[in-house]
Parts: structure tokens; C-alpha cells; sequence
């Protein structure tokens, strides 16, 4: 019987033939990713749950990202809470306040490969999907069932596979096709979907420009974002991983599987609009706005390709004395490669504020808050109200390209 | 259950519901002096124990955490009712015990300030002042077991005894 991707790998996490959308399965996790945040109350069910080992500590998998070093007191016990729980269930794969952002480290550091099933406290472990795993984000009792049993109930969920063609212009980017996408079918538009990214667009895209797509499959309402991995993924497994894999990929005639076609040639720069991420515009219907601080960074767009494209539009440029603009590479890595090319000299030339590898101001506790009536474009996936610190203040969301270009004009900026 | 109606539009997130920056806190009393406080810096003061939550449809997008539904039952409220939820809130509320119930149409049926009961055998919500009632989705049953327990985690611990 024919069976889409997220049924496939959910079938074998259920050691079964096949699934069928709706149904609900008991799978075994692969990899449980929790963070500095959402890490303590899993902690805090865990052991109320009073099992006195985790099932597996190396697949679980302790990254701090989110208050990073520690700003308060709070957030430094928060760690410590985190510390004592790596040590006591001996856990290897903790990377401490100096690594970056979970959903670059997961990749990056090897605990990613097809076929598996990955779980972790934060919205945007649909991420992973990127690479052909079947990867969502839980809440931390959930993850302390997980941690006590690996295992973790699911409702299989149907599938829309988007089916992108079209060459993108220059400087439109797989942000703008993601938020073209996320305007189009609304903030619920795929609740409880699999969101499958495909076409040719897709395909020439790079598994990071895949990554921003799957990042973003949450803001509108996906369970996961998927990608088929093809000889890109396998090249970037290869590179970082030593895991056994399985390759997933879906029959086009499943009958859980709708089918929506874009044609994204003629796409323009997207910006979402305060307060949600399904208030899409066309560059040209924003373009002028006056801003306060350019974010770049983010689990959605703080990665090297992301640094160098913005770094090329900045070079001999200054930032807008009227904007404060933010830098912050999503890994310790990402950091030592835009040092070895260059772009930090770039960014601290143009008077950017370069921060360390954390989730910066996107969750709005840590780094740089907004104040009342202030006016932020950021790289990021979200523009709540308050998202970024004061509610009276407004939040635009764009690629890179889009962030560095309206950062030497202090205005919503097409880059040229 | 009985209680006053608070009513929001669509689309109510994680951060309007409990802002990043009180998420270093764990205990549901101290996150509900900020519950919804982006949209009503007072919310927490007019609140009262048993009150209801009334919001359109994705009520609860947004991020995994689960101080979300903490901060709601921190703050007294026993039940959200909306026209839908986003899934990592639904599930994160009903394992912390937090009822959550699926009523097509209510932001149309309820305004702030009414008075309301809910039938949780009967699944209907009823307007105290003129006995309307409306119907909301039934529960499953496991669902309904986890809630009278309180949660996912005294369910499971019932289940091991």
C-alpha cells in the first residue's frame, strides 16, 4: 500500500508494516533534544514520574541556546538544574552555554540522519526534517514520559506536499518562499499536517535553505516540515554523522497526501507583518518603513550562507546610525567559519553588534529586548505581540539579504 | 464547572499567553501574574478561581512551552473553550490537566462577562442567564481519564500502582 514519508518512518518507529493518517501509534524515539528553557520542567515531571534512569542517555540529547551565558539568577540555577541532570543520568551529549542554537547544533554535531524520529521541547525540532527525519517539537511532560519509557504516542498525520518549481530571482530566498507559503494557507493552514517541501526549487536548494522551509512548518500549524533527502543530504550526513540510516521517500499516489502547486518565479522579497507570521506582503507593499534594530541570526537564519550574504551586502557599508543591528551566528562553528572567511570583520566594520552563538532576541527573555513602540526586522520565525520584549512594540520578519539591505538604510529595504 | 467568560480573538499564541522573558519561572502561581498581559497588563487581577478562557480558532499557537498551560491553571481558569487549538498546546494542556474543549462558533455564542456552566457529561456549555446551551466536541474517553487525574503524569503513576 502506498504511504507517505511521515508514514513510513512513523510505521517503522511503530515497528509496523503501515500506518495510516489518523491513526494513533506508539513510536520509539531516536534522538530527545531538550534546552536550557524547556529542560528543567522536564526535569522537575521526570522525576515526579520517579524513574531513576532515563531509558537512553545517548539519545538524549542537552543543548543550552536559549539564555546564553546566564542573565539572571533564575536562568543560571535553570542551568545548574540541567548540569546535575547530564551528570546523574550520564548523559554525553550536553553542549554547554559556549556551542549555539539546538536545531543548528542537532545537525551539525551528527545527531541528525533520515528515517528517524526526534523529539525535542521547542516548536521548531520540525527543523530536522530537513534532512528526512520525522522530527516535531513537544512539551517537557511529554518529553519526561520520553526520557522515562523512549517512547511517545502519536496521531499519524496526513501530508500537503508543496510542489515548488520556478527559479527564484535573485535575492529572493527560501525564507521568502516559506513565508509566501505560510500567507497563503494562514497560521492553521496545516495543523496537525505533515509539510512536505518538494519540486524543483527544492531540490536545488541547500540543505540550510531546506532547513529555513522546515524551520517555519510550525508557523502554519505543521506537525513536522519534510524534505526527501537526495545526494545533498546524504553529502551533508556523510559530513557530520556516523549514524546508520534509512532513506524515506514518499508514493506520490498515498491517499493521505495533498498536493498544492507553486510556481515561485515572479516571488519578490516576503516580509510578514506584526503580530503573525501569516501577515505576508510583498517587499514593495512595506518597503519605507522606519526601524530600530535589524536582527540577524536564529535557528531559521543565523547560518554561514545566511552571514554571507548579508556580509556581502554590508561590506563597505555602515549600519544606519538611527538602527542598532544584531549578529548572532547560530553555532560556535558557523562563528569560526564567518571569522576564517572574514565576514565578522565585515559586520564589525559596518558597526554590527556581534553577539554570542544563542537564540538572541527571536524568544524575547534573553538579549536584545525591544522597547515600547519599537520597530524590529528580524531573521527570525516569529512576530508575536511582544515576541521580542515590550508588546507595544512591532516585529517584521525577512530573509538575510532583505535584514542586511534595510540595515544600512534604517528602512524596510529591498536589496538591489 | 462554573465561572465568568474572558473572551479573546484568533490566533492566541504561547507568547501572548505567558511572554519568553517569565519562562526561567516554573511555579503556575508566579507565571500567572503574567497571564495575557501583552494583551491585558491586569488580567491576572480581574481573574477569579474557575473562570473560563474563550478564544476563535489556533488558540494557542506558537511554541512547546508548557508554562503556557501552567500560567492558565495557575490563574484558576478550568477551561479553555475555543473554535480550535494548535496541536502542541492542546496536547501540553491536557497533560498538565488543563480541559480543553472544541466548540465551533463560540466566540459568536459568548461575550465577556457571561456567566457560564459546562457539562462535561453532556459536553454542552450553558448561559447561565438565559439557559442557552451549545454543544462542544466530546472528550476521549483516555483524554477524559488523564484530565480526572490531573494530568499525564498521576495517570501513569495510577497505572504503575
Amino acid at each position: 500500500m502506498s504511504m507517505t514519508m511521515a508514514e513510513k518512518i512513523l510505521a517503522k518507529a511503530a515497528g509496523k508494516e503501515k500506518v495510516n493518517a489518523g491513526e494513533i501509534i506508539m513510536a520509539n524515539i531516536d534522538v530527545a533534544m531538550t534546552h536550557d528553557l524547556t529542560g528543567p520542567l522536564s526535569v522537575e515531571s521526570f522525576e515526579k514520574i520517579g524513574t531513576p534512569k532515563v531509558w537512553d542517555p545517548e539519545k538524549i540529547v542537552v543543548i543550552f541556546d536559549h539564555q546564553v551565558p546566564a542573565d539572571s539568577i533564575d536562568a543560571a540555577k535553570n542551568h545548574l538544574i540541567m548540569r546535575e541532570f547530564v551528570k546523574k543520568q550520564e548523559i554525553n551529549n550536553f553542549y554547554d552555554v559556549n556551542e549555539g542554537v539546538c536545531h543548528q547544533i542537532l545537525p551539525e554535531k551528527g545527531h541528525i540522519v533520515p528515517g528517524e524520529v526526534v523529539v525535542g521541547t521547542d516548536s521548531h525540532t520540525c527543523t530536522h526534517g530537513a534532512l528526512g527525519a520525522f522530527a516535531t517539537g513537544i512539551g517537557s511532560t511529554d518529553m519526561a514520559m520520553v526520557f522515562s519509557t523512549g517512547q511517545l504516542w502519536f496521531k499519524v498525520p496526513e501530508t500537503i506536499r508543496f510542489e515548488i518549481e520556478g527559479s527564484l530571482k535573485s535575492n529572493v530566498y527560501a525564507k521568502d518562499v516559506v513565508l509566501n507559503i505560510i500567507g497563503k494557507i494562514g497560521a492553521d493552514g496545516a495543523t496537525y499536517k505533515a509539510c512536505e517541501f518538494a519540486g524543483e526549487t527544492v531540490s536545488k536548494m541547500s540543505v540550510s535553505e531546506r532547513m529555513v522551509m522546515c524551520n517555519m512548518a510550525i508557523e502554519m500549524g505543521g506537525k513536522t516540515g519534510l524534505v526527501e533527502p537526495d545526494q545533498k543530504t546524504l553529502q551533508y550526513i556523510k559530513n557530520h554523522s556516523y549514524k546508520p540510516y534509512t532513506v524515506k521517500k514518499s508514493d506520490l499516489d498515498a491517499i493521505s497526501m495533498e498536493k498544492m502547486p507553486l510556481d515561485v518565479s515572479e516571488l519578490e522579497p516576503q516580509i510578514a507583518c506584526p503580530h503573525n507570521v501569516d501577515n505576508v506582503q510583498g517587499i514593495s507593499e512595506v518597503q519605507g518603513i522606519e526601524l530600530d534594530q535589524v536582527f540577524l541570526g536564529s535557528c531559521t537564519n543565523g547560518r554561514i550562507n545566511d552571514l554571507r550574504t548579508a556580509a556581502k551586502i554590508l561590506k563597505g557599508n555602515n549600519v544606519n546610525k538611527n538602527v542598532r543591528m544584531l549578529v548572532i551566528p547560530a553555532s560556535r562553528e558557523i562563528y569560526r567559519k564567518a571569522l576564517d572567511e572574514g565576514l565578522m570583520n565585515i559586520f564589525v566594520d559596518a558597526g554590527a553588534l556581534i553577539c554570542n552563538p544563542c537564540c538572541g532576541p527571536c524568544l524575547g527573555g534573553h538579549i536584545g529586548l525591544l522597547g515600547p513602540g519599537e520597530v524590529s526586522l528580524s531573521t527570525s520565525n516569529r512576530n508575536f505581540k511582544g515576541r521580542q520584549g515590550s508588546a507595544d512594540a512591532e516585529v517584521y520578519l525577512s530573509s538575510a539579504a532583505v535584514a542586511a539591505a534595510s540595515a544600512i538604510t534604517g528602512k524596510i529595504t529591498a536589496p538591489s | 464547572m462554573k465561572g465568568q467568560v474572558w473572551k479573546f480573538g484568533d490566533d492566541i499564541d504561547t507568547d501572548i499567553i505567558i511572554p519568553g522573558r517569565y519562562l526561567v519561572m516554573r511555579d503556575p502561581k508566579d507565571l500567572a501574574e503574567h497571564l495575557m498581559e501583552g494583551l491585558d497588563p491586569k488580567f491576572n487581577e480581574k481573574v477569579n478561581d474557575g473562570d473560563f478562557i474563550v478564544g476563535g480558532k489556533n488558540f494557542g499557537c506558537g511554541s512547546s512551552r508548557e508554562h503556557a498551560p501552567l500560567a492558565l491553571i495557575g490563574a484558576g481558569i478550568s477551561a479553555v473553550i475555543a473554535e480550535s487549538f494548535a496541536r502542541i498546546f492542546y496536547r501540553n494542556s491536557i497533560n498538565v490537566g488543563l480541559p480543553l474543549l472544541e466548540a465551533p462558533n463560540i466566540s459568536e455564542f459568548l461575550e465577556t462577562g457571561d456567566e457560564i456552566e459546562v457539562d462535561m457529561a453532556k459536553s454542552v456549555i450553558r448561559k447561565i442567564s438565559s439557559g442557552e446551551e451549545q454543544p462542544f466536541q466530546k472528550l476521549p474517553d483516555f483524554m477524559l481519564e488523564i484530565l480526572n487525574k490531573g494530568g499525564l503524569i498521576p495517570y501513569v503513576q495510577g497505572k504503575m500502582e
